[in-house]
């Protein structure tokens, strides 16, 4: 009998979600962990003492961090459909597509939200070439992973629900009518049954980004001088 | 897939840490490639075209496919050649190795946006008056990504180069940490975090030539570990530049920026 598997957690983050993702797809039952990002517990800083973050994975007594490492981790060590495929190429494909994600589209894509005048055009500007890209890696194939959805469907699947989100809480247009096959392909992400119960709920997020418009526009300044 | 079908060819730039681990990668499973240098000031059109996304070294060319980002090429070349992997084979130490192998990218290292693009905005005086003076006030020589960085790409004596020493010498006293007892953070032979770390060795020096501090006194399991891996593992031996070259690469790089030494 497998050891139990419990996820370290807060509400609305997508790094959490890409962990919650895989297990799901997996068919990997697990216990969430409800964590206080704001007051950190015992818990997590014992078990994520380097970066002090979530979602931290515990399978029995082993921790497994960083939520693409973690997928990876679910994919290998429990059976279910693959979430990688698995020819050599197509697996570094699949990595290097979900590297683009946090490397070089995350931080554009969130300070084109939150910033203003040339800087904003500037960021806008870069994140709408990195959409492209993806739109044009998805192609016509209904998920990343091909028929079904895999790694790096997870990995971008902040683009299929949070996207949407703060597009509306912010009125910035990110995928515009340039991204078809993108915002066909968020709907099916979001449609799937493995996947929705663990999509936080989007008049939550809404209502988050909303309320919290000037705190985020400070933080993404600060995030400029770092 | 034993053996990858096709010519293996690396396109590198012999001072990069990230072209170097693929080097030791391809050699320590015995694959033939050849290498083709690159000027990174003026790409090729080979580079552009093999790596069309970043631009960047490495990318590793196998017949009419590249593959590109040092980490994920390492795990190709463990998925797509025959011999003994780099990764550990079962998940959990699997995973802890992808781990550390993302922490190094993280702290020491890291993609993001560099100071020599900014520089270039600032250096096109017509662009940087353009931009508001808030705007010009963010891009400064303070917006650095990572401690390497603000070590070898900041003013001599400046604020940065401080911090970044200092930020490096408790990242690498946390890997020193984490090699613990073991001759390699792969246990007894070299490993995935290994070949991920050692290329940084040759910079040491020019890292504590720049920040005035030595790698040997404030990490002596780090310095004893980088010269373990160049003994006793002739693939590494073989695809590390000198320490020497990599100090004037790094001081030619300087000048061009108008940095005066």
């Amino acid at each position: 009998m497998s050891p139990p598997v419990k996820l370290i957690g807060t509400f609305g983050s997508p790094f959490v979600h890409r962990a919650e993702a895989a297990l799901r797809l997996k068919g990997v039952p697990y216990e969430f962990i409800q964590e206080d990002i704001e007051n950190k517990s015992e818990l997590l800083l014992k078990h994520n003492p380097i970066h002090k973050k979530v979602p931290v994975l515990l399978h029995g007594d082993q921790t497994i961090c960083e939520s693409l490492i973690i997928a990876e981790y679910i994919d290998e060590t429990f059976e279910g459909p693959p979430l990688l495929p698995s020819d050599p190429y197509d697996r570094a494909t699949a990595r290097f597509w979900a590297h683009f994600m946090d490397q070089k589209c995350g931080k554009p894509l969130w300070l084109s939200l939150w910033t203003e005048g040339e800087l904003q055009k500037g960021f806008l500007k870069e994140t709408k070439e990195n959409l492209a890209l993806l739109e044009a890696q998805l192609g016509g194939n209904r998920f990343f992973g091909g028929d079904s959805a895999g790694y790096l469907d997870i990995a971008l699947s902040s683009l299929a629900h949070w996207l949407g989100v703060l597009e509306e809480a912010t009125g910035v247009s990110l995928m515009g009518d340039e991204c078809p096959a993108l915002r066909r392909w968020a709907g099916e992400y979001t449609s799937n049954e493995a996947v929705k119960p663990c999509l936080p709920s989007r008049e939550h997020l809404l209502g988050y980004f909303t309320a919290n418009k000037d705190k985020l526009k400070l933080k993404a300044m600060a995030m400029l001088q770092q | 897939m034993e053996g990858a079908a096709g010519r293996v060819v690396l396109l590198n730039c012999f001072v990069s840490p990230f072209g170097n681990r693929v080097r030791i990668a391809l050699a320590r499973k015995g694959v033939v490639f050849e290498e083709k240098a690159q000027n990174l000031a003026v790409k090729s059109a080979l580079l552009l075209s093999s790596n069309p996304v970043h631009g960047k070294v490495p990318a590793l060319l196998v017949g009419d496919k590249s593959v590109c980002e040092s980490l994920v090429i390492l795990e190709f070349i463990d998925d797509a050649f025959a011999g003994q992997p780099l990764l550990p084979t079962e998940p959990y130490a699997r995973s802890q190795a992808r781990f550390w192998a993302s922490y190094i990218d993280a702290k020491v290292r890291s993609h993001t946006h560099s100071l020599f693009t900014v520089r270039t905005i600032c250096i096109d005086r017509t662009r940087f008056l353009t931009l508001s003076r808030l705007d010009r006030k963010t891009i400064t020589w303070t917006q650095m990504p990572d401690c390497a960085r603000r070590v070898w790409q900041s003013p001599k004596g400046s604020a940065a180069v401080e911090e970044g020493k200092n930020d490096m010498v408790a990242v690498l006293k946390t890997l020193e940490a984490e090699l613990g007892g073991k001759s390699y953070f792969g246990g007894a032979a070299l490993g995935y975090v290994d070949v991920a770390l050692v290329p940084f060795a040759p910079w040491f020096a020019t890292y504590e030539r720049l920040a005035g501090f030595s790698v040997a006194a404030a990490c002596p399991g780090i310095a004893a570990w980088a010269a373990r891996c160049v003994a006793e593992n002739p693939c590494v031996a073989a695809s590390l530049p000198d320490a020497e070259s990599v100090f004037q690469f790094v001081c030619g790089m300087r000048k061009h920026f108008g940095m005066i030494d």
